[in-house]
């Protein structure tokens, strides 16, 4: 009977599950946060205005350069992104990445190159009344992107990020590819070793149905936060 | 009485249309002066030059005896002496009230916040939005927000106002809040420079009209010289246009 393999599965092996629900869980939010930074740096390189300086040539070159990033990570799945990370590394620089950094890396450079686009729009989209009145009152760019546009801009993509994380949480289970013991990983060798893959991955599916709701739920809940109270108080004038 | 801006031979181009050309005039401290003119007649191409949101193809601007394009280093400073005021209001969106009038101060002039905050109420009192501090532009009517924007210009204690057709995109209803708030600061002896299309306001206001077509400016005078007896037939014609 299923029902009793999934009771004794989830008796067995909880701690493992949670574990690995726990890595799940640190590789797609640090991969997201991580990601969105990158997609701010390069989203704010993108829009920097054009200016007469010699600086130009040395934007270009770097542009250049972050396109060819966005292009690769965008344009190749995340699979074989986490090989050629992993491996390549080790092979090019000797470097030895610890397999949970390297799919934390793999993470955020893929949502990286996503968040950069997303980024750039929100960038875009600011109404150019909100640029002029900053520059009105003095502000230089970096100010005006401080305090004006990048705070919108956050709340704007807000949404975007969330479902960025969403998809994070579910594709984590391409870094088994690299051994990385995260929430399909782990339930694959239970599976194995209990030779029940019904019940075990449906457990799974369980467990990630939990992460990515409770994740949707706190967004909005953010969200609400950051756009303040419905109604203002109105303060009490002599 | 000090000149405050002097504009020579201002000219610029989008393009190859030529918006504005040639244009002298200029703002002596205390001075009202309105820019009247038809749709497309470079009024607000002219008041942006001013604050250099469009950078002029030629001429100069004088501000306090310094020629300011030829010192293009320091744009930012010089535009904390003048005060805007956008048709569209342009609140920072992400900012209550209180903190549009102080991010400016605190960030631009370096003022302590606990100052910044003292000189915005002061400002918002005058606006009549002191009981908004706590609100967010999407929250506040255009003729509110409006006036917020009004207090966050002044907080930088500008010694030029420039508005740029503050009425056009409120509310018939509402047009009269700040036109009542512009007229406080024109009895107190503020530099003022104003594009607006609200006739009876400029001829009480003004102590000179300026009327602009196709990027000249025709004639310029007193409000009664220019609205009562107008030397040129385009000044004429535009006149007619606007009070048929
Ligand atoms: N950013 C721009 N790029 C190209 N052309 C522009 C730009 N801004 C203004 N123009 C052109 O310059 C001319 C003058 O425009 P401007 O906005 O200064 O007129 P205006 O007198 O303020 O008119 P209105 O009363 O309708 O506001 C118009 O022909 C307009 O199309
Ligand atoms: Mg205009």
């Amino acid at each position: 009977m299923s029902l009793d393999w999934i009771i004794s599965i989830v008796e067995n092996n909880w701690h493992l599950l949670l574990r690995a629900m726990g890595i799940t869980l640190l590789i797609a939010l640090i991969g997201t946060v991580i990601g969105a930074l990158i997609g701010f740096v390069i989203g704010i390189i993108d829009t920097i205005p054009k200016t007469k300086s010699p600086k130009q040539v040395l934007l270009k070159v770097v542009r250049f350069i972050l396109a060819c990033y966005v292009e690769f990570f965008r344009g190749t799945p995340m699979m074989v992104q986490a090989m050629v990370v992993y491996y390549g590394l080790d092979m090019a620089l000797g470097i030895d990445l610890n397999i949970l950094t390297a799919g934390i890396l793999v993470v955020s450079l893929n949502t990286g190159a996503y968040m950069a686009e997303i980024v750039r729009g929100g960038i875009v989209s600011i109404d150019k009344g909100q640029y002029e009145a900053a520059q009105a009152i003095g502000m230089s760019h970096v100010q005006t992107m401080m305090h004006v546009v990048l705070p919108q801009v956050g709340r704007n993509i807000l949404p975007a990020t969330g479902n960025q994380l969403i998809m994070n949480i579910k594709d984590t289970a391409v870094l088994s590819v690299i051994g990385v013991n995260e929430l399909f990983f782990q339930t694959k060798s239970i599976a194995g070793a209990n030779f029940r893959y019904f019940e075990a991955f449906f457990i799974a599916s369980i467990l990630y149905l939990v992460m990515t709701f409770t994740a949707t739920r706190i967004l909005r809940w953010m969200e609400r936060r950051l756009d303040g109270p419905q109604a203002f108080e109105k303060k009490e004038v002599a | 009485m000090e000149t405050v801006i002097d504009i020579k031979h201002l000219s610029k181009s989008f393009g190859s249309n030529e918006v504005l050309k040639d244009v002298n005039f200029e703002v002596k401290k205390g001075e009202v002066v309105t820019l009247i003119g038809s749709s497309g007649s470079g009024k607000s191409t002219l008041l942006r030059c001013v604050n250099l949101l469009e950078t002029p193809n030629g001429g100069e601007i004088i501000y306090k005896g310094n020629d300011i394009l030829k010192e293009m280093k320091n744009v930012e400073q010089y535009r904390t002496h003048l005060g805007m005021v956008f048709q569209q209001f342009n609140l920072f969106n992400n900012l209550t009230v209180l903190d549009n009038c102080i991010v400016g101060q605190v960030k631009v002039l370096k003022r302590s916040k606990a100052e910044a905050i003292k000189v915005a109420e002061e400002y918002l009192q005058l606006v009549g939005m002191e009981a908004y501090v706590n609100a967010r532009p999407r929250q506040l009517s255009g003729g509110q927000k409006q006036r917020v924007a009004i207090a966050r210009a002044l907080c930088m204690n500008p010694d030029v106002m420039l508005f740029d057709e503050p009425t056009s995109a409120l509310d018939p209803e509402m047009v009269g809040e700040v036109l009542k708030v512009m007229r406080k600061l024109a009895d107190d002896g503020n530099t003022m420079l104003i594009v607006t299309h609200e006739m009876q306001f400029a001829r009480e206001v003004s102590d000179r009209i300026v009327f602009m077509d196709k990027g000249v400016i025709v004639e310029q005078g007193t409000p009664d010289e220019v609205l009562l007896n107008p030397q040129h037939d385009r000044t004429k014609a535009f006149l007619q246009r606007t009070f048929a």
